[in-house]
């Protein structure tokens, strides 16, 4: 983290509590000036519950979080410059479209005019200015979520809450608002604090990601750090799509892990610390990082057998049961440029790792 | 094409359907078709007549008719204002002050009054006045009448802060509005229909009392029903009819207007959430 980069939210060490019930257990983090930062993880994992202390709406059990360096555990909802995108909306059914995106800046005692005005301004960024008299009711499902957005950023908030707004679109509508969020992002320089559990969401939209599960912090970074560098299985089997492997660590040597999996294949990859000879620990292998080929590229190829080849479009996914071992699934691009081949069901291939394809993970 | 358990399938059905409607509207019916018949009779139709509004409006018994009126209006108005403000209040706290002690036991304290026999209820009011030496007159009626019609103002209140999630004020709230805004800018107007719903209720249950009232009225003072019954007692004229039909009237004109304010909110509503 750079030294020169400033904090907007700092949760330390919170702790929220239903009666018996902790939702979630110590979490810290700190969310930077301007980002786009995401908080990804399953249903019921807490992401709500963090995004409603962090606006105000739930106390804080344990722990403390700051808004540029202030303590803002004792300020009500209306006294913290956040707002946010509620995952239904919550339009106000008895007020226009206008009225619902400049009641922030009324409530906030500026003139009915400049509200207007400043209303006119985030309809026109989110281009539903011809709609500005319409009703709530009077819009569709996408209109109603950008004029929800429109609401939220009017009053020029310091940190923007989304909790999943995108999830009750379609796909394709999906796609093109993921473009449009992150260009409002960089456009209005507000900290955005993304909710989503889809996956490729976060990783399409965010700078950086925090993997939560089951009101734990699993691992915070960048999309490729998540991605390629996960810390544990969770998140390696949360992100994408990999093949997990339980394998027995022989060796470390030179930064280098020699491992064997069930069948006595034998795989080599960068050691990662807390992790010595012996152990029994899973390797996330990428389906994207594996190539087949008819013989061995390497000595320390795996061999088996095609089961199936999966055509998906873009890709086509092979799965092959190694021999006296468990079974993989490798994807090859359609491109003319790719590597797919194809492979009658029952031929004896090599399945080859890409330099730095397997991942040992700590647990 | 039928639905497969299409009610109107079943055996009887038409035979009991109307068989109902003319228990429940037959009776109605004759009463407002012979307040405008021409002659004293209340049995034999002799061709129609206004007299018997006429009556009502300039007849011998007129000037106690317009007084009793008057008070069940001004009852009605007061009671059905004041019972509404209490029961929002109450719907408010019930709903939106989260789980407090005794929560239950408020929501079943303030619907209990619906079960209790209105005989039991208007003693126990009689007694209660008469225990504190309140002197009885209008204002008995019109405390009466606050009690009782709170549970039925709370009814369509509570019903429809129910239907409003709570994200709506704590998006205003959100949206730098203190708690206080959000109840009257957000909250009050989403209510605004089950306020309304309330009010009529109480305001047509309030007018058309007759046991309680009877019991906690001072001597001389009289609503529209008691009246009525005082007439009553001495025989059955049309006169009486008329009146009837005429309260009847203004219940019918109430009711509609309370569903038509309903209609169009379920419409809006439904359509806003159709659209996610
Ligand atoms: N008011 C509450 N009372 C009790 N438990 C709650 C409450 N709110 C949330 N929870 C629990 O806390 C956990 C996290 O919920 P939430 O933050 O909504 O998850 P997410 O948004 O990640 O799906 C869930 O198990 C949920 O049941
Ligand atoms: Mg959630």
């Amino acid at each position: 983290m750079p030294q020169n980069t400033e904090i907007a939210i700092d949760v330390r060490d919170a702790v929220k509590r239903y009666g018996p019930f902790t939702a979630l257990k110590k979490i810290s983090l700190s969310i930077h000036d301007n980002e786009f930062f995401t908080l990804l993880g399953p249903s019921g994992c807490g992401k709500t519950t963090l995004l409603r202390m962090i606006a105000g709406f739930e106390d804080v059990t344990e722990g403390a979080i700051f808004l540029y360096g202030e303590g803002i555990d004792a300020l009500p909802p209306h006294k913290r410059p956040i707002n946010t995108v509620f995952q239904n909306y919550a339009l106000f059914p008895h007020m226009s479209v206008l009225e619902n995106v400049g009641f922030g800046l009324e409530m906030l005692g500026k003139s009915k005019a400049e509200a207007r005005a400043r209303a006119g301004e985030a309809l026109e960024m989110v281009q539903l200015s011809q709609f500005a008299t319409r009703m709530p009711s009077q819009l569709s499902g996408g209109q109603q979520q950008r004029v929800a957005l429109a609401r939220a950023l009017a009053p020029r908030p310091k940190v923007l809450l989304l909790d999943e707004p995108l999830s009750a679109l379609d796909l394709k509508l999906r796609k093109a608002m993921q473009v449009e969020l992150k260009h409002l992002q960089r456009e209005t320089g507000i900290t955005f604090i993304f909710v989503t559990h889809d996956q490729e969401e976060a990783l399409t939209m965010s700078d950086r990601i925090a993997v939560m599960s089951a009101g734990e912090l699993q691992q915070l970074g960048e999309a490729r750090d998540i991605y390629e560098r996960p810390r544990n299985v969770f998140v390696a089997d949360f992100i994408g799509e990999t093949n997990l492997m339980e394998v027995t660590v022989d060796a470390i040597n030179g930064g280098r892990a020699q491992c064997h999996l069930g069948g006595g294949h034998k795989l080599t990859c960068d050691a990662v610390e807390g992790i010595t000879p012996g152990a029994k620990v899973h390797m996330s292998l990428r389906p994207e990082r594996l190539f087949l080929s008819v013989e061995p590229v390497e000595n320390e190829s795996l061999t088996g057998r095609v089961r199936e080849m999966i055509y998906i479009g873009t890709d086509t996914a092979t799965i092959v049961d190694l021999d006296g071992g468990p079974q993989f699934t490798v994807r090859s691009s359609n491109s003319s440029r790719g590597n797919a081949r194809t492979f009658e069901p029952g031929t004896e291939v090599a399945v080859n790792m890409e330099h730095g394809a397997g991942r040992l993970l700590v647990d | 094409m039928a639905k497969p358990y299409d009610l109107r399938h079943y055996p009887g059905f038409l035979g009991v359907t109307l068989l109902c409607l003319l228990i429940l509207y037959a009776p109605l019916g004759v009463v407002a078709v012979y307040s405008f018949n021409g002659s004293q009779s209340i049995t034999i139709w002799e061709g129609f007549s206004l007299r018997w509004y006429v009556d009502v409006f300039t007849g011998p018994e007129s000037a106690k008719f317009k007084q009793a009126a008057w008070n069940s209006f001004i009852i009605a108005i007061a009671a059905a204002t004041i019972a509404t403000s209490i029961a929002t209040l109450a719907a408010t706290a019930v709903l939106r002050a989260g789980k407090f002690r005794m929560r239950t036991l408020s929501i079943g304290l303030i619907s209990l009054p619906l079960m209790v026999p209105e005989i039991v209820t208007a003693v126990a009011t009689l007694i209660f006045f008469n225990a504190i030496a309140f002197e009885r007159g209008l204002m008995t009626i019109l405390l009466a009448h606050i009690a009782f019609c709170i549970p039925f103002a709370y009814m369509p209140i509570s019903a429809r802060m129910q239907g409003i999630e709570a994200s709506y004020e704590q998006a205003a709230m959100d949206l730098y509005a203190t708690r206080r805004q959000a109840f009257t800018r957000i909250l009050l107007p989403l209510m605004m229909p089950g306020i309304v719903s309330g009010f009529i209720l109480a305001f047509i249950i309030s007018l058309d009392d007759f046991i309680i009232t009877n019991f906690v009225k001072g001597a001389g003072v009289e609503t529209l029903p008691t009246a009525i019954f005082g007439a009553v007692k001495q025989g059955i004229k049309p006169n009486i009819m008329a009146i009837s039909t005429m309260l009847l009237a203004v219940s019918i004109v109430m009711v509609t207007l309370s569903w038509l304010i309903g209609r169009k909110d379920q419409k809006n509503l439904i359509q806003q959430r159709k659209k996610k």
